[in-house]
């Protein structure tokens, strides 16, 4: 955008880059702390280190994924349940 | 003198008259009968409060709880709210089907048998249906007929399964059951298919996307959250909705994230939020049945919202796909804050009501050692973050400048978004006073510090996948096939080479008759021709032929002695 003066703050360059380094920041915060409060978890697994992080992380990863390949089985063209219905 | 009287015929009374007043009065009336009718709900108290003889049965057309007064303050809540969103946008027949279809619902919670729950059931299929067909295209149309078919087909299997019941234990209340047997499995499954469970879930997304902006609002709230409501009352602790449920839930977020449609992707996290309380219901410990209660309550709320938003950007824009939307948060704040803090809400971020509620559940997983279950549902919790707590927002205000600048909500649809949004927050900042409308004594802490830094991590690191994997989801324009295929498609396909055929086989016997009259009619007209003057000229019309007397006579004397010589023989 060549006004990008103009527009929204939101979407200045230079602003989105410094909410990624916010969003950055609070990231490493939320991993970082379990240095101080202690999550004891209920099934052992779950008290690791950065587990609901990584856990989190993974599980959209995947189900991203599995979606991504539904999709090629599933996905048809916005107009394909229309085609036959004027018929009868 | 009114104890007899379910609080859901006040809304019946007011959807009359919605159709009879006009303007003000209209508007005054769609506003507060919910109000009447959320003060009549807590006059309700518990046990039976009537009885009225029909046919050979007890009917009790009330019967009152904690359990109940909580669903039905919820709906009365949401056909207030709704109301306030809808009165000055919608038709007066959708405002006044809308009202009925809330009475439904609320009649459902105090119905206190078997007969009276099927009846408001129905009542809400049918004023639903309509409330389809408010959308006013011919989608919405067809959805309408699909939707209506889906629902009376559930309702004749509930029926079947009440039926069964009656009949073979004589008695018509509503107990916890056990899906063991015919009749149980029948209501069961009833149920289940106004609950959008597998595998028919996909009438949600076919029919609530296609009604008009504040049609959804209404459909989002009721029809889902009452099944929910019968599966306690009914099936407390079935152990198959367990599973039922976790795979709602992961066929909410996979088709949601397959989705281009804004309204479509939050029809599917419908099913996706509504799987959390059939596998809470399905855990059925007094814990689990707590958070399936409050995150039926919490749900309704920013679910509502959530279409709010939606629904000011169609009303707006007239579009409603990811692909042809984007950057609307320039000229729509209030609609953008109002989204994104119903999306907080669902994705249970703290502080807000989807984490005080969704994490009963998960309390109850654990309380019951089923570390997959609360594994899966932890993923889940992330998945939602993933497909409604990001992505509706994102690809709908954020993402890209569509050139749209549509003015910001109609000051009545931001006032129902703005209060909708005051009790997501309420109940996430205050849990307590919350808790206390629970069906059971809550001795459950939401607010820890090792369960709020676990949740944290869970979703800011689901937020993280989200844009790291943006290339992934890119908006295609496309729909996702799904079981409804079966009978859309290939049912469909074959009932219309049925017909063809049958019309060819039809086709085929109708000309072969036709010749064969034909031919048989030139045949008879060979003897008998119908015209005076080919009598005269042409002798081959023997029977139309003038004959002479005498052989007349002849061949009667003939026949007559044949016949006198056959009676003597």
């Amino acid at each position: 955008m060549t006004d990008s003066q103009k527009d929204s703050w939101l979407v200045r360059p230079s602003s989105i880059r410094l909410m990624w380094i916010i969003f950055i920041v609070i990231l490493a915060l939320t991993v970082g702390a379990q240095f101080f409060v202690k999550i004891k978890g209920y099934f052992g697994i779950d008290a690791w280190f950065g587990f609901g992080a990584a856990y989190g992380f993974l599980a959209c990863l995947a189900m991203v994924i599995v979606a991504k390949l539904l999709g090629f089985v599933l996905k048809r063209s916005e107009q394909y349940y229309d085609a036959g219905d004027d018929d009868v | 003198m009114f104890e007899g009287l379910s609080p859901a015929l006040i809304l019946v009374a007011s959807a009359l008259l919605t159709g009879l007043l006009k303007n003000r009065l209209r508007d005054g009336l769609v506003l507060l009968a919910p109000l009447l009718t959320l003060w009549a709900i807590w006059q309700v108290p518990d046990g039976v409060v009537a009885t009225v003889g029909f046919l050979d049965y007890q009917i009790e057309p009330v019967e009152g709880s904690a359990l109940r007064r909580l669903f039905a303050t919820i709906f009365a809540i949401m056909a207030f709210a709704g109301g306030l969103y809808a009165f000055r946008q919608a038709k007066w027949y959708e405002l006044a089907a809308a009202q009925a279809y809330a009475a439904g619902a609320i009649g459902v919670c105090f119905a206190g048998d078997l007969i009276t729950l099927f009846i408001y059931w129905e009542m809400m299929a049918l004023f639903s249906t309509i409330i389809v067909w408010c959308g006013g295209t011919a989608g919405a149309k067809a959805a309408g007929v699909r939707y209506a078919i889906m629902h009376l087909l559930g309702g004749i299997i509930l029926k079947v399964g009440i039926e069964g019941v009656v009949v073979h234990t004589g008695s018509i209340q509503i107990q916890p059951m056990l899906a063991s047997n015919f009749d149980t499995w029948m209501i069961l499954i009833g149920i289940l298919i106004n609950a959008a469970a597998p595998p028919v879930s996909a009438w949600l997304a076919d029919a609530y996307p296609e009604s008009s902006p504040t049609g959804s609002v209404f459909l989002s709230a009721f029809t889902t959250k009452t099944a929910v409501l019968a599966l306690i009352l009914l099936f407390p602790g079935e152990p198959v909705l367990i599973w039922v449920g976790l795979y709602m839930v992961m066929y909410g977020i996979i088709y949601a994230l397959l989705e281009n449609d804004a309204r479509r992707i939050l029809a599917y996290s419908i099913v996706n939020q509504v799987g959390f309380m059939v596998c809470a219901v399905g855990i059925g410990t007094q814990m689990a049945i707590n958070g399936a209660a409050a995150h039926a309550f919490a749900h309704i709320i920013y679910k509502a919202l959530l279409f709010m938003s939606a629904g000011v950007v169609i009303y707006r824009t007239g579009k409603s796909k990811c692909t042809d939307l984007g950057g609307l948060f320039r000229t729509m704040p209030v609609t953008t804050i109002c989204g994104i803090i119903g999306a907080l809400a669902i994705s249970g971020f703290p502080l807000t009501s989807g984490f005080v509620t969704k994490t009963m559940t998960s309390q109850a997983a654990i309380n019951e050692s089923l570390a997959v279950v609360y594994f899966l549902l932890a993923a889940a919790s992330a998945g939602v973050f993933l497909h409604a707590g990001i992505k509706f927002p994102w690809f709908v205000f954020f993402q890209k400048d569509s050139g749209m600048r549509p003015k910001d909500a109609p000051w009545n649809m931001a006032a129902a978004m703005v209060l909708l949004s005051a009790i997501c927050i309420f109940i996430g900042v205050f849990p307590a006073s919350f808790y206390e409308l629970l069906p059971y004594p809550v001795e459950y802490q939401a607010y820890t510090t090792a369960k709020v830094l676990f949740y944290l991590q869970l979703l800011l690191f689901s937020g993280l996948a989200f844009f790291l994997l943006l290339p992934l989801m890119k908006r295609t324009e496309t729909v996702s096939l799904d079981t409804d295929w079966l009978w859309r498609v290939l049912l469909f396909g074959w009932a219309k080479r049925t017909y063809n055929v049958a019309s060819l086989v039809g086709a085929k016997i109708d000309s072969s008759v036709k010749s064969s009259l034909n031919r048989l009619q030139s045949r008879a007209q060979s003897y008998f021709d119908p015209s005076a003057e080919n009598q005269r000229k042409d002798s081959k019309y023997f029977f139309s032929k003038a004959q002479p007397i005498g052989q007349t006579a002849l061949w009667i004397a003939v026949l007559l002695t044949g016949y006198v010589l056959a009676y003597y023989l």
